[in-house]
Formats: C-alpha cells, structure tokens, sequence
C-alpha cells in the first residue's frame, strides 16, 4: 500500500484534469514549471505522435477493417466494403493451400533460428570480448552481415529457382561422393538412434549456419558492449577466491550479460519476421499485387502474421524474465 | 598470465625446470592456453570465411564468360576472363542514373529521419508529460508493427492525400502523391519510416545516460531549452547521431518495401536490381519487340553482379566508419 502511495508521488499532476489543465493558458498551473516542461516534453515529441495517429494508426485500424470486410476494387480507384463474416480470415487459414504451411514452416524456422542466433553471438561476443590478435579484424568482419544482409539483398538470389536447382543438384553431388560431412554423421546417429528429434533440430541448426551468423551482426554488438561494461576488478576478486575460468563465465558473466537475451531476442524475432525472404511475406505481396488483388484477404494474412509475431515476442519476453530473475 | 606468481619464480630457468618446480602445472596450462587459441582461431577463420566468401564467389563469377558458367571444371577461376557482364548489368540496372538516385535519396531520407528521431528521443529522454509511458510504448510497437500489415491503407491514404478535408474543400479533390516523394519524406519527419523506431529508441538510451546536471547547469545560467538542446546536448550526441544516420542510410540504399512503394517515380538501385530478370530477355534479343529465354545460371550471375554493385559502396563506407557504426549500439546495450 505504502509503495503504491510513493509511485503516486512521483506524479507531479493527480489525474486527467490536472494533465489537461497544464495544456490551457490562464489556468493556475499553466505557469507552473513542471507543466511548462511537460508542454516543451509535448512538443518535442509531437512529430511521433502526429506520425504515429495519423500514418500507423489510422492506416492500421483501415486494415482491420479491410482484413474483416470483402474489399471490392472500383475502376478509376477507390473501393466498396461489405462485411462478411469473418471470412477472410477463414479463407487465409481454411481454404488457401499454401498460407499455413508457410506459416508453420516460418514459424518453426523462426524458433530455431532464434535459439540459435542468441546463442551464437553469445559465443561470438565472448569470443571477441577476449585478447588475441587479428580481433579487430574479426571485429570487422562480423559486424558486416549488418550490411549485407539487409533489405533487398538476403533474398534476391535465393529468389531465383535455379538457384534452388543448383544447391539441389551440388547437395546430390556431393552426397555421392560423400563429402557432406554433416549429413553422413546425421545419417550415421539416427541409424544408431540416439534422440532422432533432437538430432533432427541440430542439424537444422547447422545447416542454417550462414542465415544465422548473417541475422547475428547487431547481437553481437548489443552482446560485446555488455561484456565490456563488466568490471574486471569483479573477475579478479573471483580469481582471487580460487574461481576457475569456467566457475566465473558461469557466475560473473552470464548473469551480467543476461538482461540483454531480452532485448537481442526480441531484436532477432522482429528482424526474422521482416525479412524480406520470408515466405509469407512474399504470399501476401503476392496476394495482394497478383492475380487476385484482393486486398481484403492480404490484410486477413498479414494480421494473422503480426499477432503470431505478437504472441512469440510475448512468449519470449515472458520466460526470459522469469529466467532472469532467478538470478538476481 | 601474469597473476600467478609461481610462474615467476625462477623466470631464468628453463621451462622444463618451471614446470617441475610447479609440479606440472606449467605445463597443463600451457598447452591449454595453446589449444583454446587454435580453437578459437579455426572457429574465427572458419565463420569470418563464410560470411566473406559469398562475396568471392561473386567477384569470381562476375568476370566468367557465359561458357564458364556451364563448365564443371570450372570452380572459382574464371578461364575466358571478360569485363562485358559489368557493361550489360550496368545497362540493365541503367547504372549511373539509378546509383546517383539512391545516393541522393538515402541522404535526404537518413537526414530526414535523424533530425526527427532526436528531437523525439531528446523529449523523451528528459522531460516529463502526461501520457509519457503510453507513448513510449507506441514507440516500441512501431519497431514491432511489421509495414506490411499497413501496406495497403497506406497506399491509399497517400494516393487520397487529405488534411482533414482541407484540400478537397479547397480543390474539389484530393491531392495524388503518390508520384511524388512527399509521403515518404513527411513519413520519416514524423519518425514513420524504415526502423525509425530503432532510431528512437538508441538516441533515447544515449540522451538518458547524460547526466543531468550538465542541463541543470546551463537552465541556471540563463539558457533557453532550445539553445540547451542544441549548445549542450547536440555537440555532444554526434558520434551517437552519426551512427544512426550511418545505419538509416545503409538499410535506405538496400531497402526495397518503402522504395517500391513510395519512390515509384525514381528508379532507385534496389527497385532495379529487384526487376532486373524481367528486363532481361528484352534486353538479349536482337530484335526491340520480342524477348529471349535467358537461361537461369546466367540470371543468376548478372544478379550475382547487381548485388556487387549494391555492396560494394556499402562495404566501403564501413570500412572508413565502422567504429561509428558500433559505438551507438554499445550505447542501446546498456541497461535501463
């Protein structure tokens, strides 16, 4: 109760009517200085919400509209809405043939990645954070997926179907004459049949090497700086005690570093979900811009995709607080 | 290495005589430490040779003639070397003018957002009003919200473009923009554009993490809050501010959503990289009105190419600025 009572202090106004009465001229807390600050505090951020009203909130309540409405162009622009029960989101995910699987396929690939992306530019992080020479180099270099893999150019080439061919047939070559490592071993561990599944994830992993180290250059970063604002006399005093390098990563740094899985995991899902190679991005521009123009069910898909990317982010902010805390 | 004084002891003697007075301990951690360095080093070399090597290959490729791409013997080296691919991309991409475009966009754009990221984080960062946390929290689902949820109502809205009813009751009608790069350059003014909310929310962390009494100090001595803004807090942001122009401007020159949408009427590099195939059999024919069937190995490589071109500026704007690059992103990792 008493803690309630503080937070409300920390307010300098006590409900709506004060906040308002600081906007109005002639009002007795118009003169105030908290209230000429919080107007100075408006205006400077009056270009986001001018913005936000007027290009993200009026375009997104448009498109709820539209994704519950069947959308019927006019010639010469413009369009009719009538209501139709739901249909559009029944369309997307009953009748379309290729919107689930895709949905689900991303889906499962964005889980994988994710894991697999912390945990990579964790290693790579502390890996850099160390002493050896060529770091900066190393440096340099893995920050460079921050360039090359944005925007248009990830899927420009994987675009192509030849491409897809090509790797086909290099995969078919190489299996016979049994260089690939990787898919021989595999074979080799489900025949034994030891945990297939799990087996089954890894390989994935590994196969997905170079889509992860190129989504992981801002983790990195986001990573490396929080190992560097750890304070080596920490370390030292661990030393001191008789801490083994192993005991330390576990007891100093993990935890130090830890609050920022939060961020880089958000970072890392919202990135996936936006990238440009995604499969159901691509359904709904084709959707939308193709044959069909129809504008009702494209906007049905791409809710249905933004609330699934709301509950994974959700999910995962939830359990990595819980984990988190558990350390403190 | 240094820490352990039993090392020292005899610094004179030779190892083996070390390691026996330290009953062996010299010798596990030396070759501890010289395994953990050839480790590191294969997984160094390893994984900064995956993300290098695409562009390699690219290189390699780019110079091949078309008869090399079809040749199994052929890997990397190129064995009719040929400067014609870099003609015909260029002429396909129409090079020059596309280039100029991007560069002259990006600039404006990256402006664009900068100045009204840091305004907005500034006020965020600093002062108190009503609704603060409501707002910051729209900040954060602008970074989540993807575009193409909008993408449609968007369009719309720019095509009808209306303030209020303003227009049409001064015109009769309302005002196309499409054609124009009006709706992209208010979108970014008013932090609507790509990852603006990225943006945000690093020079928001920056701002917060000046102390206060710098402010404090200057409001006492006379100064106004706009000549506080800009003597005190301005000259310190830049490398922050330069980073984030910097990323704005990278991610505008690679961006195909905001330029295929929004910047119809200026061709830039993405836009043109990204129809290039389509362009293609026009381009190969010897007749203007038909088109021919180019085979994909090479589509691929002329893309492969295209995507030289639009790195290649790139890379070598990082190089000169990477430790700016990463200097405002060590800043976002800081905690609250």
């Amino acid at each position: 109760m008493s803690k309630k009572t503080r937070k409300r202090r920390e307010h300098w106004y006590s409900g709506i009517t004060e906040a308002i009465q600081m906007y109005i001229p002639g009002n007795k807390l118009y003169h105030t200085m908290p209230a000429r600050r919080a107007r100075t505090g408006t205006l400077f951020i009056l270009p986001f919400i001018i913005g936000f009203i007027f290009f993200m909130v009026r375009p997104l309540v448009m498109s709820l509209q539209m994704s519950l409405n069947e959308v019927n162009l006019i010639r010469g622009g413009g369009f009719t809405m009538t209501w139709n029960d739901f249909y559009n989101y029944h369309y997307a995910l009953q009748t379309d043939p290729n919107y689930n699987q895709y949905l689900v396929d991303e889906i499962s690939r964005m889980v994988i990645n994710t894991i697999a992306t912390l945990v990579l530019s964790f290693v790579i992080a502390v890996i850099l954070n160390q002493k050896f020479k060529g770091r900066i180099l190393c440096r340099i270099i893995f920050f460079l997926p921050v360039i090359l893999s944005s925007g248009v150019l990830p899927g420009i080439e994987s675009s192509n179907e030849f491409y897809n061919m090509m790797t086909d047939i290099g995969n078919s070559v190489q299996n016979s004459s049994g260089v690939d490592i990787a898919a021989s071993l595999q074979d080799l561990l489900q025949v034994s049949g030891v945990a297939g599944e799990v087996f089954d994830v890894v390989f994935q992993m590994i196969n997905a090497i170079y889509d992860i180290v190129m989504a992981s250059g801002i983790q990195i970063i986001v990573f490396l700086s929080g190992l560097q604002s750890i304070s080596p006399s920490l370390y030292e005093a661990a030393d001191v005690e008789g801490c083994s390098a192993w005991e330390s990563f576990w007891k100093i740094t993990f935890p130090m570093v830890s609050p920022l899985l939060l961020v880089n995991c958000i970072y890392t899902i919202i990135d996936f979900f936006m990238k440009n190679d995604n499969r159901v991005i691509e359904k709904i521009n084709d959707v939308m811009y193709g044959v069909r123009m129809d504008f009702g069910v494209a906007s049905a898909m791409s809710w249905i995709y933004f609330g699934v990317a709301l509950l994974f982010i959700g999910i995962s902010t939830f359990i990595i607080t819980r984990a988190v805390k558990s350390y403190e | 290495m240094s820490k352990d004084n039993t090392v020292f002891i005899g610094k004179s003697q030779d190892f083996w005589t070390r390691n026996r007075r330290s009953e062996g301990y010299l010798l596990k951690r030396r070759v501890k430490e010289i395994v953990v360095s050839v480790v590191r080093a294969l997984l160094m070399f390893g994984l900064c040779f995956m993300i290098i090597q695409p562009m390699l290959t690219r290189f390699s490729m780019s110079l091949m003639e078309e008869k090399d791409l079809y040749d199994s013997t052929i890997i990397l080296l190129p064995r009719h070397v040929t400067l014609d691919n870099y003609r015909i991309v260029a002429d396909l991409t129409s090079f020059p003018e596309s280039m100029i475009n991007t560069l002259w966009i990006s600039i404006v754009i990256s402006i664009c957002q900068v100045v009204a990221a840091t305004l907005v984080a500034y006020g965020f960062a600093r002062y108190e009003f009503p609704l603060k946390k409501f707002w910051f929290a729209c900040v954060v689902l602008l970074i989540i919200i993807p575009p193409q949820t909008i993408q449609t109502s968007l369009y719309i809205t720019f095509a009808q473009f209306d303030l209020f009813g303003i227009i049409k009751a001064l015109t009769g009608d309302t005002v196309n923009l499409r054609s124009s790069m009006a709706p992209y350059v208010i979108m970014s003014l008013t932090c609507m554009g790509l990852k603006n909310g990225l943006f945000i929310y690093m020079m928001r962390q920056y701002f917060k993490n000046v102390p206060m009494s710098l402010e404090e100090a200057a409001y006492v001595d006379g100064c106004g809050t706009m000549h506080t803004f800009v003597k005190i807090m301005l000259p310190d942001a830049v490398p922050t501010i330069a980073s984030c122009f910097l990323f704005s401007f990278v991610w505008q020159w690679t961006d195909l959503f905001y330029s295929r949408n929004f910047l119809t009427s200026y061709r830039t590099f993405a836009v043109q990289m990204s129809t290039m195939v389509s362009r293609m059999g026009r381009y190969f024919s010897s007749d203007a009105t038909q088109s021919v069937i180019v085979p994909n190995g090479r589509q691929l490589q002329l893309i492969s190419i295209a995507v030289l071109f639009c790195c290649i500026p790139l890379i070598i704007l990082y190089c000169f600025t990477q430790r700016t690059f990463v200097e405002s992103l060590a800043m976002t990792g800081s905690k609250e």
